[in-house]
This record gives C-alpha cells, sequence and structure tokens, in this order.
C-alpha cells in the first residue's frame, strides 16, 4: 500500500522539474524544432509545386512552340499555294490576252488586206477600163479609118441592138 | 483508413500487453510471498526496495552514492545533511528512518510521528529526475541547434535520429487526435513524450531508479493532462457533459455522474496505467533474478547456478519486452492525453462514451 501513497517530496520535485522542463523545452527546443521542421516542409512543398510548375510551363512551351509551328508550316503552305494560284492566274490572263491580242491584230491586218485588195481591185479596174478605153479607142480609131468598115459597124451594132 | 486501423491494432495490442504484463506480476509476487516467509533471503524486500524510493542511490550493494536528505519541521525549520548520516545508524540529530519514511525520534530514540516532518529531500528518484531533465535538455538543445546549423540542409546525427520521433508525435499523435488547434497542445505533448520514454529508459538501466513506476510522478503527469483538458474544453465539451443530447431526461441522473466519473477516470486510468505497467516489469525483472537467489537457498550453489542460465535468458526477454513496454507506454499516454485534449476541444462533439476520438477519415 506503500507503493500507492504519493511522497510529498517527490511530489514537489516532480511539479517543479517537470513545470520548468516544459517552460524551457518549449521556448527553447519545441518552438524552434517544430518551426523548422515547419519551414522546411514549406521548402519542399515550394520547391515541388516550382518543379510542377516548370514542367506544366515547358509542356505548355512545347505545345506553343509546336502550334507555332505548325502554324509558320501552314502559313508557307498558304504563301506558297496563293503564289502558284496567282501565278497560274496572271499566266492563264497573259495567255488570254496574248490570245485576244493576236486575234485582233489578225483581224486588223486581214481588214488592211481586205481594203487593199478592194483599193487595188478599184484600181486594177480603172487602170482596165482606161486601158480598154483606150484599146478601144485605137481599135476604133483604126476601123473606123475607112468608110466601109464604119458601116459595117453601125449596121452590126443596129443588129445587135435590135437584138435587144 | 489504414492509418486509424494501424491505431486500433497497436493501441489494442499495447493494451492487451500491459495487462498481460500487469497480471504475470501479480501472479509473480504471489508466487514468491508463498516462498520468501521460509527463507533468509526476501525477495519481496528486496523487489520492494529497489521499486521504492530511497535517500541515498544505491548502484550495488555497498556502493551508495549520498544525497542531500532535505526536511522542514514547523519548529526546527528547513535541514539539510547527507543521507550517509543514516547509513550505519538509523538516528542523526534527531530524526530517525524507518522504512524510508524519516520521522522526529522521540525521547528512547523512537519514531515520534505526532510531529509532521516535511520530507523534500533529493531521493534516489528525485536525483533520476534531475537527471533526466539534464539530460533531455542537453539532448533536446544539440538538437535545437542541429536545426539551427544545418538550415536548408538534410538533418544530421542526434538530429536525425530524432526528427522522426518528433514528427511522429506532431503527425500520428497530435494532428489525428487534436485537429487543427494542435500545435497549442504540441510543446506538452512532446515534453510529455519524451520524459516518460528518457525515464522508462533510465528505469531499465541497471541500478536505475524506478521514476516513472511511482505513484506521484505519474499522478503530476495525470493531473497536468486533467487540467489542460478541462481548462481548455470547449462549451461543446461541457455540454456534453452536463446536458447530453439525444439522453432521456430520465437517464439524466445516471449519465450525468457518469460523464463527471469518467472526466476523473480519464487522467486516473492515465495515472495508474503507466504507473503499473513500470512498476510491474521492474517486479518480474527483479523476481526472475530473485529465482537465482532462491533456487540457491533451496537446492544450494548447484542449483542457483543451473538456474541462473534460464533467468538470464527470461530476464534478456524480459528486458526486451521492458523496452518495447517503455516506448510503448510513452506512446500511450502522449496518445490518450492527446484524444482527451482533442475530444475537449473538439467543434461538432459527437458522444463517443469511451470509445475514443479517431478523426474525421474513420466515420
Amino acid at each position: 500500500m506503500d507503493l500507492l501513497i504519493p511522497d510529498i517530496g517527490l511530489l514537489f520535485w516532480m511539479v517543479v522539474v517537470f513545470g520548468l522542463l516544459f517552460f524551457i523545452l518549449t521556448k527553447f527546443a519545441w518552438k524552434p524544432i517544430t518551426q523548422s521542421l515547419k519551414e522546411r516542409e514549406a521548402d519542399i512543398q515550394s520547391a515541388l509545386d516550382m518543379a510542377e510548375r516548370t514542367r506544366a510551363e515547358m509542356a505548355k512551351l512545347q505545345s506553343d512552340n509546336q502550334k507555332l509551328l505548325a502554324e509558320a508550316r501552314a502559313e508557307r503552305d498558304a504563301i506558297i499555294r496563293s503564289a502558284n494560284e496567282t501565278r497560274d492566274r496572271i499566266v492563264g490572263e497573259a495567255q488570254v490576252k496574248a490570245g485576244e491580242e493576236a486575234k485582233r491584230i489578225m483581224e486588223q491586218t486581214r481588214e488592211a488586206l481586205q481594203s487593199e485588195r478592194t483599193a487595188m481591185i478599184a484600181q486594177v479596174k480603172r487602170e482596165v477600163v482606161g486601158l480598154s478605153l483606150e484599146i478601144a479607142e485605137k481599135v476604133l480609131r483604126k476601123e473606123l479609118s475607112d468608110k466601109k468598115s464604119q458601116e459595117e459597124l453601125v449596121k452590126n451594132m443596129v443588129a445587135e441592138a435590135r437584138l435587144n | 483508413m489504414i492509418r486509424s486501423l494501424f491505431h486500433k491494432i497497436f493501441l489494442s495490442i499495447a493494451l492487451f500487453l500491459s495487462t498481460f504484463a500487469v497480471v504475470t506480476a501479480q501472479h509473480d509476487e504471489h508466487g514468491h510471498a508463498e516462498g520468501e516467509a521460509k527463507k533468509e533471503f526476501n525477495v519481496g524486500e528486496m523487489i520492494m526496495h529497489h521499486i521504492k524510493d530511497d535517500h541515498g542511490w544505491e548502484f550495488a550493494h555497498g556502493l551508495t552514492l549520498p544525497l542531500p536528505v532535505i526536511l522542514y519541521t514547523q519548529d526546527r525549520g528547513l535541514e539539510v545533511f547527507s543521507s550517509s548520516r543514516f547509513a550505519h545508524e538509523s538516528t542523526y540529530n534527531g530524526y530517525v528512518k524507518e522504512h524510508n519514511h524519516i520521522y522526529r525520534a522521540g525521547a528512547g530514540g523512537e519514531p515520534d510521528k505526532s510531529v509532521k516532518v516535511y520530507d523534500f529531500s533529493i531521493t534516489k528518484n528525485v536525483a533520476s529526475l534531475l537527471l533526466s531533465a539534464v539530460i533531455l535538455l542537453l539532448v533536446f538543445f544539440s538538437v535545437r541547434n542541429g536545426y539551427e546549423k544545418n538550415k536548408g540542409k538534410a538533418p544530421k546525427g542526434l538530429q536525425s535520429f530524432l526528427e522522426p520521433i518528433i514528427l511522429f508525435v506532431r503527425d500520428e499523435v497530435a494532428k489525428p487526435n487534436i485537429g487543427p488547434k494542435y500545435e497549442r497542445y504540441l510543446p506538452f505533448l512532446l515534453t510529455l513524450f519524451f520524459f516518460i520514454l528518457v525515464n522508462n529508459l533510465l528505469g531499465l538501466l541497471p541500478g536505475g531508479a524506478n521514476l516513472t513506476g511511482n505513484i506521484a510522478v505519474t499522478m503530476t503527469l495525470a493531473v497536468i493532462t486533467f487540467l489542460i483538458v478541462n481548462l481548455s474544453g470547449n462549451k461543446h465539451y461541457w455540454a456534453h457533459l452536463f446536458k447530453p443530447t439525444g439522453v432521456p431526461v430520465a437517464l439524466l441522473p445516471i449519465m450525468i455522474p457518469v460523464e463527471i466519473v469518467g472526466v476523473f477516470m480519464k487522467p486516473f486510468s492515465l495515472m495508474v496505467r503507466l504507473f503499473a505497467n513500470i512498476t510491474a516489469g521492474h517486479i518480474i525483472i527483479l523476481s526472475l533474478l530473485g529465482l537465482i537467489f532462491i533456487a540457491n537457498n533451496l537446492g544450494g550453489e548447484g542449483m542457483g547456478w543451473g538456474v541462473s542460465w534460464l533467468v538470464v535468458i527470461f530476464s534478456l526477454f524480459m528486458n526486451l519486452i521492458e523496452l518495447l513496454v517503455a516506448f510503448l507506454q510513452a506512446f500511450i499516454f502522449t496518445l490518450l492525453s492527446s484524444m482527451y485534449i482533442g475530444s475537449a476541444i473538439e467543434d461538432h462533439h459527437e458522444p463517443d462514451h469511451g470509445v475514443g476520438y479517431e478523426g474525421p477519415a474513420a466515420h
């Protein structure tokens, strides 16, 4: 039973020593220790967060690059395509224009030739008329130099005229 | 979920082991009580001598460290002298020592129990208490310095040895049981844990004092826990005590006294658990060692030697168990303290009726 009765002396020393121990350890050991533990945990957490963030940023950057590259490629393709189109269009237009021009020139030439020809024909006609008149004059002059032939002619002419 | 399951298993094993230890101790005590009457060598006396406090620190027979005896009496005031004064005769300076108690000596050298003597001596237990305080201060100041020196670096040495234990108390004991306000109580729980642990381990050393197996020590610890629990109890805690919800009015005359008894039972169980476990462990080991002397007395020297190798194996085994119990009891005292604190400051109080608060994850 003696074992179960607390000693006043030990009780007193226990309260004093444990109390002092509690206050000293709290102030000089537990507070700094838990504080440093917390700081370290926060450091580790922030480092991990940072790594995660960097990884995400890297991934984003990479995808951005990919996107940029794809965009550039698409733009290049579009430029080439449009250039091709422009070239084709210009060439086509030029061909059409050239054809039209050629046709127009041919037409002009043809017209010029035509008018030249008609003019020439007219000229030839005129000259042929003049020539024939001269020939006829000369022939007539020669034919009508004697009386007999004159009368014959008139006779023929009259006959002809009657026939008409 | 797994963590709380682990806790439950751990706790039940611990509680089981502690009852086992007490029961075995009682058996052993009874077993020896029969034999001791016939023998010259009194095992019970030897055991009680080792378990109880003493005015000098006896490491071995004849090797006693004298400690200061500090007495206060109303008529003579404060008196200090060495405990070695009592080594040869039991009376000194008008005081007589009988069964480890110091009384005023009467006329014929008889103890005069009518004079109240307040004994504040630095006894074996007090010396051990001071030693443990010095050890704790040295160790944790060095750990603190480690944190300052290795700031931003990996922990080193003693610091890295104790850091997991500090983190264990913080993350496995304080945080889940107390909740978000755990930081206020963490210094107390850490002091409690390491104080009990260091003193349990010191008690296991040969010649060590049985400090945590002393009722005054466990009582102080339990009373401090009791004060912290009840001084920080919020209105839910008190409402649960005096106005429990969901309890029929007719049951209130029973429930309220039960709850009030429960308030005092909690620290009482803390006190008795630690005291009984540590004392029982010491008793078992001492009984085992006593077996050698009993066998020696019964069957001569040969018998004593014959039994001793068996005793060595058993006491080695017991010492290992005691090593486990040293950690376990420090853990349980701290865990239960944090549970009691947690149930006192819990915001949404659910009646647990002694089942214990498991944290929100368990529900």
